[in-house]
């Protein structure tokens, strides 16, 4: 009963959300920054979550997700691009070799598909390493796929190191978050799953797990082969987002912006790294961008103010959250309408 | 006497240049309460470990029921600077994970407490349904096995029930006192339905009273669930009062086995413990 109200009032909510975007798509032109900052944000909320599985949820510390990324824009890219458009993005490569054209959304699902596939293969050495070591390697076969598809060899698939463009996208913001509220929604059922408890249980105490009866090597493999599908549909709404992909873009340093959402967000938290993924982009895409312009007051040029000073602040947030916010915004726990109202009828309670 | 549900031959266990378990033989019938007795560093725990696939063994083989479950000899590197017992070198290699040998109805208990932390008691309880599982990933995580999911619940809150933890549900596994810990370890071990349950130290830093309840615990789940129990303890009597055999290790090596009376007068066992007085 009070569960079955729990979902309605959630399922409202979400309606409202979405028709709340609907309407503001209707009057706000498409080209204002919150449209950007939303849609961006959404991707990394779903890739966030995903690592959060990984790092959170099943305590392996893997850094490899912008790897995966780049596996699923690329096979989305690799995919859709239309046959008539081939010959223009593959023009170092007499258009390619790939000569058909998929619907989007079933491209963004095979995108996944591929990302778990790299991440199986990956998995089976990289998997028996444990914490730093689990880090460091997964970060290394990340940085390797990012090399492998730029290969010039591999140019009439991948199309080298030049841009993959030209490809379908969809503009409407109610796509991104349909799409990452579903992936979202399956990566929480898993969590509240017998695997999810499973993985939990690995998290808090591997030895113990197994004298559970739980097979470690398995339940590892799953939880990494299912964060990489993720990420690897991100990447697909990702490159869909840009419009155009190359792999450059997915350096390292990608990996650590989802690892910064997610630990402030709390590590163990999805409902934290949705809202610190939203919370990081609109800082850094749109409230922070000042930092970046030189400004003048007048004829006073505001020191410090230029290009890259946006870092510089971003590094000192970061310093502070580690020092003094370790449990990030939501720490372990989750956000929920109930458990705000439940809070606000304590703190009445409290006020009597 | 029953028949016989473990069986431990010529187990050698060597790291590197120690051989911390030196050809032990022994055996645990069922419905018996055994307890494997030593001081310090005798290995006894490694012996713990070898049983539940912590550690392939060196050499030797362990069988429960009368099937092999863990069998090894020494090979590679190990060939040249073996120093266990030479003879009954085996030939064969089987080494399952832990999970495979909890799968089979082992189940234990760890030295130092090893509960899932972050978690409350129900829920510790309910992870050793896990295995038990028909539901793939997909089902569970589309949630299409309620059935199964409920029959899960409800078999976790019965056993929290018999061992009278159901006041403590709902509470963090580690806001609990220590005896208490203890017990829920015990518990979790039973969810895993085992025939055999190992016990490292059951009794490890509790106090009479404790020690006292921990007996009757022991003796009572024994009955209840059918069980035959191995454990290692330090507290005598705990071990005296409860075991009907009993087997103890020195230096990796077996130097008395018998009933309680038997070893409590055995010279060496007294020598073991106090030191053996010289003559200046």
């Amino acid at each position: 009963m009070k569960k079955n109200t729990e979902i309605m009032i959630n399922v409202l909510l979400i309606a409202l959300l979405l028709a709340v975007l609907f309407i503001l798509e209707r009057t706000i032109p498409s080209t204002s920054m919150l449209f950007t900052v939303l849609k961006k944000g959404a991707i990394y909320a779903l890739v966030a979550v995903s690592m959060n599985l990984l790092n959170g949820f099943t305590g392996l510390f893997s850094l490899g997700q912008a790897g995966f990324m780049l596996v699923g824009a690329y096979t989305y890219g690799i995919l859709t691009i239309p046959v008539d458009q081939r010959p223009n993005v593959y023009m170092y490569f007499e258009g390619g070799i790939v000569q058909f054209a998929l619907h989007p959304v079933i491209a963004i699902l095979l995108a996944g598909v591929a990302a778990g596939i790299f991440a199986y293969l990956i998995g089976l050495p990289v998997l028996r390493l444990k914490s730093d070591y689990l880090a460091i390697a997964t970060l290394g076969f990340a940085e390797i796929i990012r090399a492998f598809f730029q290969w010039d060899k591999l140019g009439p698939l991948t199309n080298g190191s030049n841009l993959l463009r030209s490809y379908p996208s969809y503009k409407s913001v109610l796509f991104y978050f349909i799409f990452s509220g579903i992936c979202i929604a399956l990566i929480v059922m898993l969590i509240n799953s017998t695997y999810g408890r499973a993985f939990k249980a690995i998290r808090d105490d591997e030895v113990a797990a197994e004298a559970m009866g739980i097979n470690l090597a398995h339940h590892k493999r799953i939880a990494f082969v299912v964060s990489s599908y993720f990420a690897g549909v991100s990447g697909a709404l990702l490159a869909m987002y840009q419009t155009s992909i190359q792999a450059s873009m997915f350096k390292s340093a990608m990996t650590y912006e989802i690892l910064l959402i997610v630990v402030i967000g709390g590590i163990g938290s999805v409902t934290g790294s949705c809202i610190s993924s939203f919370l990081f982009i609109i800082l850094s895409e749109w409230v922070l961008r000042f930092l970046d312009n030189t400004t003048y007051i007048g004829s006073f040029q505001v020191p410090l103010l230029r290009s890259g000073f946006r870092k510089v602040v971003f590094s000192v947030i970061i310093m502070v959250i580690v020092l003094f916010f370790r449990q990030g915004i939501m720490g372990t726990r989750e956000f929920s309408v109930s458990a705000l109202l439940g809070k606000k009828k304590k703190a009445k309670g409290g006020e009597q | 006497m029953g028949e016989t549900v473990l069986k431990v031959e010529n187990v050698t266990m060597q790291f590197g240049g120690v051989v911390a378990v030196d050809n032990l033989n022994l055996e645990v019938n069922r419905g018996e309460i055994v307890s494997l007795i030593g001081p310090n560093g005798a290995g006894k725990t490694t012996a713990f470990n070898v049983i539940t696939g912590v550690y392939p063994p060196t050499n030797g083989c362990v069988s429960f029921n009368g099937k092999v479950i863990v069998e090894n000899f020494p090979k590679g590197k190990m060939k040249k600077i073996y120093m266990g017992d030479p003879v009954a070198v085996r030939s064969q290699t089987v080494q399952p994970t832990p999970d495979k040998i909890t799968r089979l109805g082992i189940a234990r208990t760890f030295q130092n407490i090893r509960l899932f932390k972050s978690q409350t008691v129900f829920e510790n309880i309910l992870i050793a349904e896990h295995m038990r599982r028909t539901s793939n990933l997909l089902t569970a995580t589309l949630h299409l096995n309620g059935e199964e999911e409920r029959r899960m619940r409800t078999e976790a809150d019965e056993l929290l029930h018999i061992l009278e933890l159901d006041d403590v549900r709902d509470e963090m596994a580690t806001s609990l006192p220590y005896g208490k810990q203890r017990r829920l370890e015990i518990a979790r071990a039973l969810a895993t339905k085992p025939s055999l349950l190992l016990l490292d130290e059951p009794a490890a830093g509790m106090n009479p009273q404790e020690t006292d309840e921990l007996t009757a615990f022991i003796g009572r789940i024994r009955d209840d669930f059918k069980l035959t129990i191995f454990m290692i303890e330090h507290h005598m009597d705990l071990v005296m009062e409860i075991s009907d055999r009993i087997y103890v290790l020195d230096f990796g090596r077996l130097i008395s086995q018998g009933t309680p009376d038997v070893v409590q007068n055995d010279p060496r066992v007294i020598s073991a413990y106090l030191g053996v007085q010289e003559d200046e």
